[in-house]
């Protein structure tokens, strides 16, 4: 499995599925071997920690290859192996944020760009359709890095064929029946160790570039998502929505897609009452919950706030999550002078999610578009009601929610008022919604990913 | 002797508009929807089923003889969208050989909520049979057929009728068959009549269905279980929704020709004949008495109350508008008294539950909200609003008192 984020620190839902998906195939017996870019961030210090030596015993495959498997999880994730390969990837970045951090680790490191590695990756990639040989030789100038001395490629495209140079390594001496890729900076990566191994490819879509940008698109992306998609034996979409938007804009056959929904890990844990800190006890609390991000709808959370607030008075909006557009929504809060209203966490972890969702007496996804979206089956674990947008994969699946269109501000705005002023309302959307969503098990995910397997190798 | 019963209910509430929190224009119902969901209705159902028993009244000389439950609100809405329903209604009626059973106007729950408020809409609505089709209802049913011990108790005391209808549910009869007329516990006067719900439901649900073992259902093979009955019961009580006819049931399912053939195959057989639940009131004596303590009604496979009162919300919501009883009425405001009425329709309950609501059934068929959540705010955002309008009510009144002092 080629993917690019893992738990405990993650900045969106594809780290939470990728960890949900393994655990529960590891759990049917599937061995996993789960390559990873190994974050040099320094705010994902921490995550480099939990692979550490002290904490991990190396398999017995070659150093390069940084085989670990996790002591605190080992009986859940038995059958899976990790491999990281160094490179600052982020999921979420845009080429801008890319070229900023490079340039930043470059000053630290004032460690010189490897000229041959660019030279053969450039070989590697100018045939377009990149072939084996080529790949092979990337590869082979790639395993000459040391790890603690990363070199980086220019740009972020570079950098997703590096990576995908290290994955050919790693999947020259590893033994696997069938390649999983999780997005579009994997998908090369799975393309090339197809191309050298002749084992079949899946591409898993969590999202696409029409989801992250609009109409927008970033041509390079695009292209290569396209690619990945027609190279792909089988692709999985994340739901239907996806699938329509795999056929209608990647030009994809519809047979070759298939739809399988995420799930979530059970809650076991009761809800306890937390001191609302900063906040009176008397006051209703909607949350916001995801990256502040064009995707994520935020402007209409907060045009919807400000409608709330035209009629009731003792709410305030929480919103949890950076973004690019973090700074624009502050100021925006500012102008419509609701900002005391709106509270920012910034970027939350695990355990300070969990306090957020303790508190909150409604959950809003405003996505303008959602290829699923895990963090309200999440809510909904933590018996948080949630209000949806229609143009989301998991209104797909849930019935127990109250849904609107995005940018109809007014019936947000009428909803939200709902849930705060009638409790009955509130009571039942978290009794029937917390009940359908035990329904939504990774286990349920992770056959049906089985099964396409299958389908696969009895072709091959 | 089996005696065929046949009544059928007709009703239509009126549907709520779109109504957010920041609406505060006192029009709650959706005119348009109304007028046209009564006109498709009408022109699938109500006509071409009232033509065709008219007709079979006429052929059979009086021997075939149907019995209708008319809502008051679905009256207001033929009156108001499609008047021509009326004039074939008043046709049956002129016949002589049709009953009309009395109930609540508004199809409310009231029964369970107010029984000073249940009586007065029992009134209103005798009120308008009597004034539209010239006679006195003397058979009450409940709305859904809800019904229990006290009901039967308190529709003997109004004194105005001589027999009450409800569903012939399992648990209540034990060994007995509601092929009988039977006497509510409690009441010396009062006739129980109950729907004999597994032939009713032959033509109400299952007629069209092609994977049952009986389809298709055919006039003559009907006749025959209605033949089985002989020497073993007093009445074939087959009650049920008259949109079965071409709305639940679509006529290229052959329901309309299955009514057509049906009386000539039921009267084939000497000893049967059709009856109105008042004349089988009038022809038979009750057999035993039926002791229903708890409460109960046709629907679902529950027959409780559970499609209407669920739930947290259909609680609340009840609760909610019956508390408002007091405020309207004191107002003395009629126009407020009409909306707070229509609200009460048990539908706009029906539309909150979430019974099935994943499944995706006949809940959800007949419900014109997407969810039953959105429904559930809908109606408390039209309560907020009547409510608010109550208080004005009364704030102009003390100023216009206030005003006549100084």
């Amino acid at each position: 499995m080629l993917g690019w984020e893992f738990p405990p620190y993650i900045s969106g839902g594809l780290g939470t599925a990728c960890h949900g998906l393994t655990k529960a195939m590891s759990e049917m017996g599937v061995e996993i071997i789960f390559v990873l870019p190994k974050p040099v961030d320094s705010n994902m210090s921490t995550h480099v920690k939990m692979l550490s030596p002290q904490q991990c015993r190396p398999r017995n495959r070659e150093s390069s290859g940084k085989a670990f498997s996790l002591t605190d999880v080992e009986k859940e994730f038995a059958n899976v192996s990790f491999r990281t390969i160094a490179t600052p990837l982020t999921p979420y970045g845009t080429p801008e944020f890319y070229q900023k951090k490079i340039d930043e680790i470059r000053r630290q490191k004032a460690g010189q760009v490897q000229q041959t590695l660019d030279e053969t990756l450039g070989a590697a990639l100018s045939g377009k359709e990149a072939s084996a040989q080529a790949w092979i030789r990337a590869s082979e100038t790639v395993a000459y890095e040391s790890d603690s001395s990363g070199q980086y490629g220019g740009d972020m495209y570079a950098e997703v064929h590096r990576y995908a140079a290290h994955a050919v390594r790693l999947g020259m001496q590893e033994d696997f029946d069938v390649i999983h890729a999780h997005d579009w900076m994997t998908y090369p990566a799975g393309i090339a160790v197809a191309s050298v191994t002749g084992k079949p490819l899946v591409v898993h879509v969590h999202s696409t570039e029409f989801d992250r940008s609009g109409e927008h698109v970033n041509r390079m992306i695009y292209d290569i998502e396209r690619r990945g998609m027609h190279a792909a034996d089988r692709i999985i979409a994340v739901s239907y929505l996806t699938r329509n938007i795999i056929i209608s804009r990647y030009g994809i056959f519809g047979d070759k897609v298939e739809v399988v929904y995420n799930g979530v890990e059970q809650n076991g844990e009761s809800r306890v009452a937390f001191n609302k800190v900063g906040i009176r006890n008397d006051e209703k609390i909607v949350l916001f919950l995801g990256r502040i991000t064009m995707q994520k709808g935020p402007e209409y959370f907060l045009m919807a706030a400000r409608k709330v607030l035209e009629e009731i008075d003792n709410v305030k909006f929480v919103m949890a999550g950076t973004g690019d557009m973090m700074h624009r929504i502050i100021e925006m809060a500012a102008q419509m002078g609701i900002g005391h209203k709106v509270l920012f966490t910034g970027f939350l972890h695990s355990k300070d999610v969990e306090k957020v969702y303790q508190m909150a007496d409604l959950y809003v996804m405003p996505s303008v578009s959602e290829p699923f979206g895990i963090a309200p089956l999440e809510a909904l674990n933590h018996d948080v009601p949630v209000l949806i947008s229609k143009q989301s994969g998991v209104s797909e699946v849930l019935t127990h929610v109250l849904k609107v269109d995005f940018w109809d501000i007014n019936e947000m705005a009428n909803k939200i008022i709902a849930v705060l002023k009638y409790p009955p309302l509130q009571l039942t959307l978290r009794e029937h919604g917390n009940f359908e969503v035990r329904r939504l098990r990774w286990s349920g995910a992770a056959e049906k990913c089985l099964k396409i397997y299958e389908g696969m190798l009895q072709h091959v | 002797m089996p005696s065929v019963c046949f009544y059928f209910q007709v009703h239509q509430p009126f549907r709520l508009r779109h109504y957010t929190v920041f609406d505060h224009t006192p029009r709650y119902f959706d005119e348009f929807k109304n007028a046209s969901i009564c006109r498709k209705v009408a022109n699938k159902c109500y006509l071409t089923a009232n033509r065709l028993l008219l007709d079979a009244i006429r052929r059979y000389e009086g021997r075939f003889r149907i019995a209708y439950s008319l809502t008051g609100i679905i009256l207001e809405q033929f009156e108001k969208y499609c008047p021509e329903v009326m004039s074939t209604f008043d046709a049956l009626a002129e016949t002589g050989c049709v009953e009309f059973l009395g109930e609540t106007y508004y199809h409310s729950l009231s029964f369970l909520y107010s029984p000073a408020e249940f009586i007065e809409q029992i009134q209103k609505h005798t009120e308008t049979i009597q004034r539209l089709y010239g006679q006195r209802p003397r058979v009450f049913r409940n709305t859904e057929l809800i019904y229990n011990n006290t009901l039967a108790e308190s529709i003997e005391k109004l004194g105005s009728f001589d027999g009450i209808i409800t569903e012939g549910a399992d648990h209540i009869l034990g060994y007995r068959s509601s092929n009988f007329v039977y006497r509510p516990v409690g009441c010396s006067r009062l006739k129980l009549l109950l729907k004999n719900y597994a032939l009713s439901d032959d033509i109400a649900f299952r007629f069209g269905n092609r994977t049952w073992q009986e389809y298709p259902l055919t006039a003559e093979k009907f006749a025959s279980w209605i033949n089985r009955i002989n020497g073993n019961g007093q009445c074939v009580n087959l009650f049920m929704d008259y949109e079965t006819f071409g709305e639940h049931q679509w006529e290229d399912t052959g329901i309309f020709s299955f009514m057509y053939h049906l009386p000539e195959h039921v009267l084939k057989h000497p000893d049967n004949n059709f009856k109105t639940p008042g004349e089988l009131i009038d022809s038979y004596e009750p057999v035993d008495t039926i002791d229903v303590p708890h409460i109960i009604s046709w629907a679902d496979t529950e027959r409780d109350l559970s499609a209407w009162l669920g739930n947290a919300m259909q609680s609340n919501a009840l609760h909610e508008i019956y508390k408002l009883e007091k405020l309207i009425k004191q107002t003395r405001n009629d126009e407020l008294l009409a909306d707070w009425r229509k609200l009460q329709t048990s539908d706009h309950f029906y539309y909150m539950c979430t019974k099935y609501f994943s499944d995706g059934d006949v809940h959800k068929y007949f419900n014109p909200y997407e969810s039953p959540y959105d429904s559930y705010i809908n109606f408390m955002n039209v309560l907020t609003n009547l409510k608010e309008r109550c208080n004005q009510s009364f704030y102009r009144d003390d100023k216009r008192r206030l005003s006549k002092i100084s």
